[in-house]
């Protein structure tokens, strides 16, 4: 008992003395007596190294099995295999990480930040598919991507959307692909994954926000195919790009289009290029005004774009954790009873200078002033792409799948009666 | 006509695949230089000795999240930002750390009356800490993990009236190493970063020496 009251002596003065200090042996290792054997503090490791290669290597596979089934054999019913076994393995094995998706920001912050080291995978992961898009199309989205592949699996009844909706929601990938490489170089935030839709589904463990946006866009997506992919996915605008000059890519008809029509419909993504089949085709004046009008448009909205975005580069670094901290050193909160954020008090016990804290905010916010000034710029050169797409029209004379939109899912292939001889 | 669209598009083509390869090799290269010096060639220590914080070469190296236990504040976040439910960080107890006392700032609360393991007595708000005599006048604390949730209100508890025996760690079985950690990014102290998945637990006070799980 009187060792009890030792301690409890102690206890109180230590406790008062070293209140904010930590880790400090106050109270030795008891000397047991009673031959008290003390357990061993074991730590469950990590997922095995060692699996990253098999990651990468299914990726690889993947990849390749889905462009030969998609430009060699033409076959749905093994695309759609492979794509369930992509939402098995990197959907539900894997529970969606590392993706390319999100590796353009690894990628990107790697590029920008010296000390930020990237693994091969999340590399591997940002490359091969770009890489086999150049080659083949968009193969890894038709059946290597978990996202694609899961939204694929709802699409029953695909409805066409008119293609001016389609065009504008089409911008969105765009913009969301800006701020990410915006918030992933100023090394803020990782906004993929943090509003990524359908990682709580592979997880069977969500926040309810998650889980009511996964949702959503799995019931829309019974009706409009894929919604993610076609009109959110960052990844897919960098494929788009790559893929219009891609060697090879999946054609309706194996041989001569024979304008039966009956493709017409078969592409639930609205990624087939009708025939266009001008009756006066557009004399050489009004092409001529109709390119001199965009070559100034662009520059125009292009600047509009940049002079905007740097108008808002400050609301866009509030979400940086050392800008949030100098605005709470600067102004913490009105009611002055209000217990200090844990921010401030993380900050107080660190030791570091409040000069010091300015100054990384303002370095933070002058890297967000320049990155908004061109993020805006893209946005303006994205709408001015879209204006001009619009306005000039192109000659066409068969169904073909657009080569920056389809998916290679191999839908449409099933649906033409063109058959070459065996 | 159709030529010259050929021609075009295999120069753009090119041009994206060499883009794509000298993006890689500068990625590849920095990762397997590691980390890059501020000091630059003013620093004399570099023989890639590591004796200071310079991230190690990691092109094959997976790396996973921990968070610092002599940075963390114990603000409770880790208990609610974490993606899984309940979360991936835990507390741990470092049993070479514990002085095993009979009032145990991280077992108790602290305006109790009686020291027993009357459940209103109890700090940890999910019971997951267990009691046990030992001898007298030592107790020994045991966690029960499936019941941690991680608020660490034990580990403040612990920190400010004794050793600070008791820790949060992310728990690698249930961690499922998030390309950016949610409580990473909400983490007021700076206490999360990626470290090696071979070191993959900072823990104070012993040589964190992961083993499978008995």
């Amino acid at each position: 008992m009187k060792k009890t009251l030792a301690i409890v002596f102690l206890l109180f003065l230590f406790a008062v003395q070293f209140m904010d200090s930590y880790g400090i042996q106050r109270f030795p290792k008891p000397e047991f007596e009673s031959g008290y054997v003390q357990p061993e503090t074991l730590l469950p490791n990590p997922r095995a190294e060692m699996l990253a290669i098999l990651d990468i290597a299914v990726l690889i596979i993947s990849l390749s099995v889905v462009s030969w089934l998609v430009i060699k054999k033409r076959n749905r019913n093994g695309v759609f295999w492979m794509s369930v076994f992509a939402l098995a393995y990197f959907g539900f094995y894997r529970e969606g990480c590392v993706c390319s998706i999100g590796s353009i920001q690894n990628v990107t912050l790697a590029l920008f930040d010296n000390s930020y080291l990237i693994s091969i995978s999340a590399i591997i992961f940002f490359v091969a598919p770009l890489v086999y898009t150049a080659f083949f199309g968009r193969t890894f989205c038709a059946a290597v991507c978990p996202f694609g592949a899961i939204q694929d699996l709802v699409a029953w009844s695909p409805q066409k959307i008119g293609s001016r909706l389609n065009a504008v929601l089409g911008v969105i990938p765009y913009i969301y692909l800006g701020l990410a490489v915006l918030y992933a170089a100023t090394g803020t935030d990782f906004i993929i994954c943090r509003y990524d839709p359908f990682v709580g589904i592979w997880r069977f463990n969500a926040s309810f926000g998650m889980f009511v946006f996964g949702g959503i866009l799995l019931i829309v997506g019974i009706f409009i195919a894929r919604p993610y992919c076609r009109f959110l996915c960052p990844y897919g605008v960098l494929l788009n790009w790559v893929s219009r000059f891609s060697r090879k890519h999946i054609t309706i008809t194996p041989a001569e289009c024979i304008q039966c029509r009956l493709c017409e419909n078969s592409c639930p993504y609205d990624a087939i290029d009708m025939p266009v089949t001008t009756k006066n085709p557009e004399d050489k004046g009004t092409m001529a005004r109709k390119l001199i009008f965009i070559t100034f448009l662009i520059p125009i909205l292009m600047l509009l774009g940049g002079w905007i975005g740097s108008k808002l580069h400050e609301p866009l670094a509030g979400v940086n954790v050392k800008v949030r901290l100098a605005k709470q050193i600067l102004n913490p909160g009105t009611p002055k009873n209000q217990p200090e954020t844990f921010e401030i008090e993380a900050f107080k016990s660190a030791g570091k200078q409040q000069s010091q804290a300015f100054a990384e905010a303002s370095a933070v916010l002058h890297k967000f002033y320049i990155g908004s000034w061109i993020l805006g710029g893209f946005i303006g050169l994205v709408f001015g792409g879209l204006i001009a797409g619009r306005l000039m029209t192109k000659h066409r004379t068969d169904y073909t799948p657009n080569k920056g939109t389809c998916l290679s899912c191999v839908r449409c292939v099933d649906y033409c009666p063109v058959k070459l001889p065996k | 006509m159709q030529n010259r669209r050929d021609f075009l598009n295999m120069l753009c083509r090119g041009t994206i695949l060499t883009g794509l390869t000298a993006t890689t090799g500068i990625l590849v290269y920095r990762s397997v230089k590691g980390g890059t010096c501020e000091l630059g060639s003013s620093c004399t220590n570099c023989g890639k000795s590591h004796s200071c914080d310079l991230p190690e070469a990691t092109l094959f190296r997976q790396t996973v999240w921990q968070l610092d236990p002599t940075k963390c504040i114990q603000c409770g976040r880790c208990a609610e930002n974490c993606v899984m439910s309940p979360s991936a960080v835990k507390v741990v107890h470092v049993y070479a750390m514990c002085g095993y006392c009979d009032l145990c700032g991280g077992y108790l609360k602290p305006d109790t009356k009686t020291i027993s393991t009357a459940a209103e007595n109890q700090l940890c708000p999910t019971a997951a800490i267990k009691r046990k005599f030992v001898e007298d006048p030592f107790y020994q604390y045991t966690i029960d993990e499936p019941l941690c949730i991680g608020c660490a209100k034990c580990v403040k508890g612990c920190g400010a009236f004794g050793n600070g025996s008791l820790q949060l760690q992310v728990r690698h079985d249930r961690c499922v190493n998030c390309n950016e950690c949610a409580i990473a990014r909400d983490c007021p102290a700076d206490a999360f970063s990626r470290v090696p998945a071979n070191k993959s637990y900072l823990l104070q006070g012993i040589e964190a020496k992961p083993e499978e799980r008995v």
